[in-house]
């Protein structure tokens, strides 16, 4: 069983996670790693951090009952309205959270990477609100297919440094910021964007976002009397995930499914399912799940979603696969996208192509689900952010612009 | 051949052994063979041999392109085996610096059994740290291969003096708070942690990599470390030529400028 104490002091999770990281960084990863703790332990900043997350964020977000969605499904589907937060997006927890940490460690500068902008977004917006610079590197290729996130981010005072190495993508942003913090670490914190990366952060990240699954799990309890049979995520780097699981996992009736991002799907090889279709290796600081050739290169990720975009997985993911604790699949860019769609017509909410994912395997696990447990299901789907950034794409996929 | 023959040797002669990069396979395996053997014949002492890895976190951009062409071109992990041969044969120790990802898929035990085959030295690991490398100190033991560990200025006391025992052939201490590249002028924190390094262990030679470009960088480098590591500025000697032969002479010249610098200083 799954160990809920996980990591262990070194930032382990069985085999997975660790630092695999220059000698450089240690020294700034153990000073974050013990001021997290001690802000952790702390009422005031506990507090203050509660404070801006249902002052500021608009937290807790709501579980809402999708009943024409649950008609059509076969199931009682409940969304868990991440979407909804400010910003629009899960990933504001985790950066007011890291924001808050970077003021109490001293530092007036974070850094970010960023895949389709909406981290980055994020990050510039916790910034503006605690008075922090803030400078976010994207793959240049990502500005060109997300301009108006870099707008966003320019209006909120940010720094947007285009990355023109590599494949010009998430990966290469993320390199990019390692390699600004290996040069500024002394007055910078590294705003890590999911539960990845090295010790301290999948944990760090993990106990930000960890407030959809505490929240959800309540909300579960005041609503249904009782626990869901299932809860179901999009799985890129795993932040909203590990977010909505975390506080699951030791309900041990409760099914957890990540749903990784098949892309074109996993036997053409263009997708970004790590853990369905990668193997064990080190990446970004971390042992988990990485799509990889024989020699231990990094694979180019595919998928519709650019925040799903990712050649790796948060560790914890990869230590809950092999536990089995959790089940991961993938759902291809088509199936999303019917989600998405459906989501569109039935509730009257556009979801963000990431969480057409979760919502996608959750209607594809239904009939096995029922026929198991000989009764409707009861499903929580993290919709952990809204469409509205995805018009575009979804507008061009549907041939509606 | 151990690196620690290189390192007697420069101090019999009193002065600083000149370590010189190259990625494997830049451009091709054959050419980087050709460089390499250049850079030897015109003063380098010791060659370090990048393995081309996806994403090269602790370098700059001259490095990660050099990187991208050859894994571009081609280059597998095991091509890496033959360019230690081809070089080791010249006489120059050769030590190879590589991320981790590539020498766990290849298998730890077994790319320590064929590369000690090759005649390779050992291994310089950017981003693995004692604290991770069990594999790695059971499979360097095994196969008797040097062990070169990062120590940074931001090192605590205590995580240098753990990261200095780990170590065996010399240490590499990485003298800016950056990635490499070179740069106009070399780190004043340099001779800080090496004189801390020697603290710990005053018979461990100590290295330091990132920033020299010139035979006056080195010379500077070399009157207080046991090694001069370059990387980035022989490199764009072939990024940046037109041909091959053009590449291999800038190579050449540098190498001798490099090698007259370390030779500058009486240590």
């Amino acid at each position: 069983m799954t160990d809920v104490l996980l990591p262990d002091a070194t930032g382990h999770f069985g085999p997975f996670g660790g630092r695999f990281i220059p000698e450089a960084l240690v020294a700034a990863l153990d000073e974050l790693d013990a001021a997290y703790r001690a802000a952790k332990a702390d009422p005031a900043f506990v507090a203050e951090f509660e404070a801006m997350l249902r002052d500021y964020a608009g937290a807790p977000s709501m579980l809402y009952e999708a009943r024409r969605l649950s008609a059509q499904a076969g199931a009682r589907i409940l969304l868990k309205r991440e979407d909804l937060l400010h910003t629009g997006a899960h990933k504001v927890r985790n950066v007011l959270g890291q924001a808050l940490l970077t003021k109490r460690m001293g530092k007036r500068r974070v850094i970010a990477e960023t895949g389709a902008g909406q981290h980055g977004v994020a990050a510039a917006t916790a910034a503006a609100y605690l008075d922090l610079e803030c400078v976010v590197y994207m793959g240049e290729l990502d500005t060109e297919r997300q301009a108006l996130n870099v707008a966003r981010m320019r209006m909120l005072g940010a720094t947007v440094i285009p990355v023109a190495n590599g494949s010009r993508t998430l990966k290469d942003a993320l390199n990019e910021a390692l390699r600004d913090w290996v040069a500024s670490v002394d007055e910078t914190h590294y705003l890590l964007g999911t539960a990845a990366g090295p010790h301290p952060f999948p944990e760090l990240v993990r106990d930000f976002v960890g407030g959809i699954g505490r929240e959800a799990r309540a909300q579960s309890l005041e609503k249904l009397g009782g626990l869901p049979d299932a809860v179901a995520a999009c799985v890129g780097g795993g932040s909203n995930a590990i977010g909505i699981f975390h506080a699951f996992v030791p309900d041990e009736g409760v099914r957890l499914y990540g749903f990784e991002a098949g892309g074109d799907g996993v036997k053409t090889g263009r997708t970004a399912a790590s853990i369905t279709a990668g193997s064990k290796g080190v990446l970004h600081g971390a042992r988990t799940y990485v799509l990889q050739d024989a020699d231990g290169q990094t694979l180019e990720s595919h998928s519709i979603s650019a925040g799903l975009d990712y050649p790796a997985v948060g560790p914890e993911h990869a230590w809950l696969h092999d536990t089995g604790r959790a089940v991961y699949e993938p759902v291809d860019d088509s199936e999303a996208m019917a989600a998405f769609q459906l989501l569109c017509r039935t509730e009257g909410i556009i979801p963000a192509i990431e969480s057409a994912h979760a919502l996608a395997g959750a209607l594809r696990i239904i009939p096995a689900l029922r026929e198991e447990l000989g009764r409707e299901p009861v499903i929580v789907v993290n919709l952990s952010g809204r469409g509205d950034k995805d018009a575009h794409t979804a507008g061009e996929y549907f041939g509606i612009l | 051949m151990s690196i620690s023959v290189a390192f007697e040797k420069a101090r019999a002669e009193g002065r600083a052994v000149l370590v010189g990069c190259m990625p494997a396979g830049f451009p091709t395996v054959d050419g980087s063979i050709a460089a390499m053997k250049a850079m030897v014949e015109a003063g380098v002492d010791v060659i370090e041999l990048e393995i081309p890895y996806s994403d090269p976190v602790m370098d700059g951009p001259v490095i990660q392109k050099a990187s991208d062409i050859a894994l571009a071109n081609g280059v597998r992990v095991a091509d890496t085996m033959r360019i230690v041969e081809a070089v080791a044969a010249t006489g120059a120790p050769v030590v190879t610096m590589t991320y981790w990802n590539p020498i766990e898929q290849y298998g730890v035990d077994r790319f320590a059994r064929d590369y000690a085959a090759a005649g390779g030295t050992g291994l310089i690991t950017p981003d693995l740290i004692p604290d991770e490398a069990h594999d790695w100190l059971a499979a360097s033991d095994a196969h008797a291969l040097d062990r070169t560990f990062l120590v940074s200025p931001s090192s605590t006391d205590a995580r240098l003096a753990m990261t200095v025992a780990h170590c065996r052939g010399f240490v590499y201490a990485t003298a800016l708070m950056g990635v490499t590249g070179a740069r106009e002028q070399t780190s004043t924190a340099a001779p800080t942690l090496v004189a801390r390094v020697r603290a710990v262990n005053p018979d461990l030679p100590v290295g330091v990599g990132l920033g020299v470009r010139d035979g006056a960088q080195a010379a500077e480098v070399g009157s207080f470390a046991d090694g001069v590591i370059v990387g980035s500025a022989l490199i764009r000697c072939v990024l940046d030529a037109p041909d091959e032969a053009s590449g291999l002479t800038a190579l050449r010249s540098l190498s001798a400028e490099l090698a007259a610098g370390v030779r500058a200083v009486r240590r």
